[in-house]
């Protein structure tokens, strides 16, 4: 084994036990606190503090007792296809108006300063108005989402769009492109990096938000099932909850690279 | 030869610099143009010839002036006056292929695939580059790259080829390996060429005629001067040649003794 991969395996491990050591010391001086090991038992079974027999929430995460009553796995899927009904509407909605926003100077003029001071908004703070006006805890959700991932997408198309090099217009000029063909053949091309870093950015941000926004509209998703678990007094199964949370964005975020990378031609040689 | 083919009279280029006050980069430009010339315009920087370049590509407007290309005005760029850029402009995503079949779809929509195909082949060929079609830009050098803006801009069959500065980014070899290719080409397809350069050596060597500028602001055209050298010309036999080297001399003696420029 080489050098850097030692180091890549056993400095993680000596940082995990150091957390784990934080842990335990917190779970001392805190009541009722869980600790690694009740914490191991709730996630994946076995024999608990009273001595009785458990399965944990990942012995079975398939299961569905009733509507309100289903297994982490469907948990996880509900909170996803809600990021994704809403990252997906911001897409079809934020490239469009980054190109926009980047070809037209008056069309800039017109959108930034509504960009710039809705930007910075929570998302969260949208909730409760779209709760108002959709009555549906789905619709909220999506709608959050999509408010959450619409900035980061606009911005970054645009910003993509303005890095165009002259020349390759003056090319488009030359050639007397039609509008269309200027996007498609010229600022698509260069851009799409662009966007995707702009999605990269919305995808991770929509994760985050989708676990506050579920915990406050209820019903069913991950971030409900945090906070279910919270007024259960389960509080292992929020501890797993978090770490579930953390692989999931870390996969979400290497899938979305992964799909960046492909579609960027500097990254690529095209034999 | 001495048809009228593209003409620029009273071409003027003005850049407002503040509320009552202007930039006059070019004024009083008359120029007649023959078909199948090759004309040089040389200057030092800042003397607006690559303004007025653009000016005949309709990159850029003139203030004032008409600048007619076979009895039409031009107003905005178009197809028949190609440009070769100095820093090639080629898409970086397009191998040197589908660079140059970019181009001719959009001009030629009417070839068919094998036409299309066939065209595009040829003008590859034309700059020697078969072996590197499949090439992107980013992997062949910078010669390579300047080659298929020229193929790009010839595959197009426009009425007049314009170049700024084409070659100067490149190193003298390369520079002159170029020269050599440009020449060879005039000679099947007898374009009409106006090149823009700031060397000497260059612009005797390639063309019909060389228009000298006058420093800017208030640049206009200097002294005209004919070349007189049989082509196809030889660069080596040429540096002994005496039309050469009074063309030399002349460009010299208008660049470094009437017109110096004693700033930068």
């Amino acid at each position: 084994m080489n050098k850097e991969l030692v180091k890549k395996i056993f400095l993680p491990l000596i940082v995990f036990i150091l957390i784990l050591q934080v842990w335990v010391g917190i779970a001392s001086f805190v009541k009722d606190f869980p600790t690694p090991a009740t914490t191991y038992v709730a996630a994946f079974g076995g024999i608990n503090v009273d001595g009785d027999e458990i399965s944990g929430v990942l012995s079975d995460p398939f299961y569905v007792n009733n509507q309100d009553d289903k297994g982490l796995f469907w948990q996880i899927i509900e909170s996803l296809k809600r990021v994704f009904a809403g990252f997906v509407l911001a897409i079809i909605v934020g490239v469009p108006v980054g190109l926009l926003v980047g070809m037209s100077k008056n069309a800039q003029y017109a959108l930034n300063p509504f960009i710039q001071i809705f930007k910075p908004v929570s998302p969260l703070a949208w909730l409760p108005l779209l709760l108002f006006i959709f009555q549906d805890i789905n619709m909220t959700a999506i709608s959050t989402i999509f408010i959450t991932s619409i900035w980061p997408i606009i911005i970054n198309t645009a910003l993509g769009v303005k890095s165009v090099n002259e020349d390759y217009m003056n090319v488009a000029k030359v050639l007397r492109f039609t509008p269309l063909e200027k996007i498609i053949q010229i600022i698509l091309p260069v851009s799409v990096p662009y966007i995707f870093t702009g999605m990269r950015l919305s995808l991770g941000i929509a994760w985050l938000v989708i676990v506050a926004a579920e915990m406050l509209t209820g019903g069913i998703g991950i971030g409900f099932w945090i906070w279910d678990e919270y007024n259960n007094l389960n509080y292992d199964n929020i501890i797993i909850g978090i770490i579930i949370v953390g692989l999931i964005g870390f996969i979400l975020d290497v899938l979305m690279g992964r799909i960046a990378d492909y579609f960027d031609y500097t990254k690529k040689g095209r034999a | 030869m001495s048809k009228k083919f593209l003409s620029l009279e009273k071409v003027e280029k003005r850049f407002p610099i503040s509320a009552n006050e202007d930039y006059v980069a070019v004024t009083d430009v008359n120029l007649e143009i023959r078909e199948n010339e090759i004309i040089a315009i040389i200057g030092h920087s800042g003397c607006g010839k690559s303004t007025l370049l653009n000016m005949i590509s309709g990159l850029d407007a003139q203030t004032s002036g008409a600048i007619v290309l076979e009895n039409k005005h031009i107003d905005g760029p178009g197809p028949d006056r190609a440009v070769v850029f100095q820093n090639h402009s080629l898409l970086p995503w397009l191998s040197v292929y589908q660079n140059i079949e970019m181009a001719v779809k959009k001009v030629m929509p009417e070839l068919s695939a094998s036409e299309l195909r066939e065209r595009v082949e040829r003008y590859v060929s034309m700059v020697n580059l078969d072996h590197a079609k499949d090439k992107l830009p980013d992997e062949i050098s910078g010669g390579m790259k300047q080659r298929v803006g020229i193929a790009r801009a010839l595959s197009i069959t426009p009425k007049v080829l314009l170049m700024d500065e084409p070659f100067g980014a490149l190193d003298s070899l390369t520079r002159a390996n170029l020269q050599e290719h440009l020449m060879r080409i005039q000679q099947k397809v007898k374009n009409t060429v106006v090149i823009i350069t700031h060397d000497i050596d260059e612009a005797v060597l390639l063309s019909d005629r060389v228009i000298m500028m006058t420093n800017g602001p208030d640049a206009t055209i200097g002294e005209i001067l004919e070349v007189n050298l049989q082509r196809p010309r030889n660069r080596v036999e040429l540096q002994s040649d005496p039309e050469y080297i009074r063309c030399r001399e002349a460009i010299l003696s208008f660049l470094y003794e009437k017109f110096a420029k004693d700033d930068e």
